[in-house]
């Protein structure tokens, strides 16, 4: 036995039962799992275990996010150079991009952690992981200048009333993340869009002609029937800037080739349903096409070629990473078909036809999750129904 | 006549320590029959230390039904009753004296069976109990191979020649038909039974897989469900008189020294099965049964548990140090998940497994997950669901009477969220019998 076990062992019975700290075993005991596997060894059924657990879960959907993660950052910074004409390598582009999003990752996990290290403590329960995914995902769908005590605000309010009042993770309803970004965009909506949130200027002023208005942003707002988007420094953008991801947006979710690494890992590793991301695919696709081919210039976005569509805003983000979410998704296989389409091409109607949001994909997903009951009660019905009628047979 | 069937979803997990080679004899002085492995009734001890009992004999008849019997598989004296809490009866021991054997050849058929204790050996769908008298059978399905992890044959060789006996009989017992599953490569046929040629991983087995695929249990049917070792003892008892007790074991698993197959009693003690198996002063865990559905046992005071067929042994795991176990990329940890690098190895490679539970318990997160080695139309979450909540009329509704404990056993292998599965399905099982 390793030393610091031994260590750990020794302080354990402090957090037992009539310790001194059994108020914080809880705590004690999610750092101990953390350290060590627990050796609880199964006491009915069956005998061994899949070595598959939540923890592992959890870490290979945050593993899956670092691509993401990591481009936002360097991207943050890159933007940053755009708009100010600083000169900075591509390293110290990422370390600014890191410096600018690291105090919101730290608000995120620590509001969210903390809420969940009480309720744990409360209940008497186990510490659940769900919030490592859902404390990274959260600053990675903001913009990069959302203060931190909005921040903590919104995560607080998702935790408890989207997630611990339901009785934690596996019984919420609603993406915590996406109540985050949703509580934040109606709360403070100045703070959520517009052109100034989007790039970090830091002390700096912005170059002549720098609007930091993101693409999806710029078409929105025009009026005529062909729009040239343009980055922050005024120059035209094209299909391989929004593919890469090199354009202002919410820090995390603007590279689709970085978001289809970490749809690979998902894929790969199981841990995402593929019919979702194929499904929502199609459905956005089939959504793109249809609004280019009405083309009505009264809604501009809609005018915008269905690869590049699919590409901006948090679209690929949304379906990759959060409508997969399997707790607030559909369980059933069927119902996964119909609930990834459904956010798919929900995604691109509000994008297109509601002027308000400039993007869809949020509202898309967090109405889903409302529907992904009612979606799996037809399909276990539809099993019900036919048992019945083996029996009256 | 043949029908093919192929299981598509399941798993065959990749165990080590399969047991080899032509089964050896195993003499045992003493056996233990223990009343738990027979649900559905209340068992009332007819015996006291001391008595003396022939091989066949009564130990236990049922409450409800007083012509329902277990009885000794071994002639000698009943040397203790053990009980647990609240006086409750775990085991009667006999050691064995003298080689008395008990002829059942009066009475029709039925009483026979049921007298001998072979009634006792069998189970019914739905609730997976011993049958119950008073509900003839819709089908009789017999099992004739066994796909659970490192499990030996199911027909042990000396009662191979009463299996078309045992079948005749059971088709005598039924207006309905007489099933036997058997794997492609086994070449059994049969006048009286429909052979179902079964292709497919583990749970292809499972009894309620194969029912599911024939014709699954309504509301109000009654299918009754036995091995083909029983289905030969039967098969024995109305050609001799004498029912057998002697059943074919593997020890397997990873911690046994050397596995192996062996002929021996029902009920005989592990003590006598596992000598020399055991490593000493190992954290061993000895499972009566395969291990997904078996019984814990302690190796110095155990028995052979029902359905006598396998013993496995595998770490305990409690000793072991696993640092961040959660970032492990170690090779030989097995998962269905390609979370773990155990899938680059092939399907060749074997694991060795132990029973840590290798996560804490959580509330259901992973979806679909149960339903790729659970080859019903059943929704299996939703089902657990019903089940947790107690909520019979959805049970009802979405498929309890075609399942049995041993069919979430997979489920629960594979739950991420560490879920009891099968103790949950026994229990709401037990309580919808109680209620109806």
């Amino acid at each position: 036995m390793s030393k610091l076990k031994e260590k750990i062992d020794s302080i354990k019975p402090h957090f037992e039962k009539g310790g001194k700290f059994h108020a914080l075993h809880s705590v004690f005991d999610g750092f101990y799992t953390f350290l060590y596997t627990p050796n609880t060894t199964s006491t009915s059924g069956v005998h061994i275990h899949d070595s598959n657990d939540s923890k592992r879960t959890m870490i290979t959907v945050v593993l899956a996010l670092l691509p993401c993660c990591l481009f936002g950052m360097w991207n943050v910074g890159y933007q940053h150079h755009l708009a100010t004409g600083e000169c900075l390598g591509w390293f110290n582009q990422f370390l600014y991009g890191l410096w600018a999003v690291l105090p919101q990752i730290l608000t995120a996990y620590i509001v969210g952690l903390g809420i969940e290290f009480i309720s744990a403590q409360l209940r008497g329960h186990e510490i659940q992981e769900g919030f490592l995914v859902s404390g990274i995902l959260i600053p990675m769908i903001c913009p990069v200048s959302t203060p931190c005590w909005m921040l903590a605000v919104a995560v607080a309010f998702a935790v408890i009333f989207a997630k611990e009042v339901f009785g934690g993770t596996g019984y919420n309803f609603l993406n915590v993340a996406l109540v985050t970004r949703a509580f934040l965009f109606f709360a403070y909506p100045q703070k959520m869009s517009g052109d100034s949130v989007f790039v970090s200027l830091g002390d700096a002023t912005g170059v002549d002609g720098y609007s930091g208005a993101t693409p999806l942003g710029q078409l929105a707002t025009s009026a005529g029937e062909h729009v040239q988007v343009t980055g922050v420094d005024g120059q035209a953008l094209d299909f391989m800037n929004f593919f890469i991801g090199t354009i202002p947006g919410s820090w995390g979710e603007t590279s689709t080739l970085c978001i289809l690494i970490g749809a690979v890992i998902l894929l790969a590793t199981g841990m995402a349903s593929w019919k979702i991301m194929v499904s929502a695919l199609a459905g956005g696709l089939l959504m793109s096409v249809i609004g280019n081919a009405v083309g009505n210039p009264a809604y501009p976005v809609s005018l915008v070629n269905p690869l590049d569509q699919l590409c901006l805003g948090g679209f690929m983000f949304a379906i990759v990473f959060m409508a997969t979410d399997p707790v607030t998704s559909c369980r059933t296989e069927t119902g996964k078909w119909i609930y990834g389409f459904l956010v798919g091409a929900l995604a691109m109607t509000i994008r297109f036809y509601n002027t308000g949001y400039p993007e869809g994909a949020m509202l898309a997903v967090l109405l889903m999750n409302c529907f992904a009951p009612l979606i799996d009660w037809c399909v276990v019905n539809r099993n019900i129904r036919r048992r019945m009628k083996r029996v009256a047979a | 006549m043949t029908r093919k069937i192929k299981i598509k979803r399941g798993l065959d997990i990749p165990l080590a320590g399969k047991a080899e080679g032509d089964a050896v004899s195993v003499e045992c002085d003493a056996v233990g029959i223990c009343p738990d492995d027979y649900p559905g009734y209340t068992w009332k001890c007819d015996v006291k230390p001391g008595d003396k009992v022939a091989e066949g004999s009564t130990l236990f008849h049922a409450k409800e039904a007083e012509d329902i019997k277990l009885v000794s598989p071994l002639s000698g004296t009943v040397e203790e009753i053990r009980r647990g809490e609240r006086r409750r009866i775990l085991a009667v021991t006999v050691r064995k004296s003298g080689e008395e054997k008990k002829s059942f050849k009066e009475g029709d058929i039925e009483s026979r069976i049921k007298e001998s204790g072979l009634w006792a050996l069998m189970r019914q769908r739905p609730y997976d109990i011993v049958p119950s008298d008073s509900a003839a059978p819709r089908d009789i399905f017999v099992t004739g191979f066994d796909s659970a992890p490192l499990a030996g044959s199911v027909i042990p060789r000396h009662l191979a020649e009463y299996l078309e006996n045992g079948l005749k009989v059971l088709k005598s017992l039924t207006k309905g038909k007489v099933y036997l599953s058997v794997r492609e490569n086994q070449g059994i046929t049969s006048d009286y039974a429909e052979i179902l040629e079964i292709e497919g991983p583990h749970p292809a087995g499972n009894v309620g897989v194969q029912i599911a695929a024939v014709a699954p249990v309504n509301k109000g049917e009654t299918v009754w469900a036995l091995d083909a070792a029983t289905a030969a003892r039967i098969g024995c008892l109305e050609k001799t008189g004498h029912a057998d007790f002697m059943t074919e074991v593997a020890i397997t698993g990873s911690s046994a020294k050397n596995p192996k197959n062996i002929i021996t009693r029902i009920g005989a003690p592990l003590e006598t099965l596992l000598k020399g198996e055991m490593e000493e002063g190992t954290h061993t865990r000895v499972i009566s049964g395969n291990v997904l559905t078996g019984t814990k046992e302690e190796p110095a005071t155990g028995f052979l548990r029902y359905p006598y067929r396998q013993i496995t042994l595998i770490p305990q795991g409690d000793n072991a140090d696993e640092f961040m176990g959660w970032a492990s990329m170690n090779p030989q940890k097995f998962s269905v998940k390609r979370t773990f690098p155990a899938f680059l190895q092939g399907k060749a490679k074997k694991f060795v497994m132990d029973s840590r539970l290798k996560g804490g318990r959580r509330a259901m997160i992973l979806s679909g997950e149960m339903d790729k080695v659970f080859p019903f139309d059943i929704y299996p979450e939703y089902l657990i669901k019903a089940m947790l909540a107690g909520n019979y009329d959805k049970m009802e509704k979405l498929g309890i009477y075609e399942v049995a404990p041993e069919d979430f056993a997979l489920p629960e292998f594979v739950d991420t969220s560490k879920e009891e599965l099968q103790k949950l399905t026994r229990e709401s099982l037990d309580k919808l019998r109680s209620e109806s």
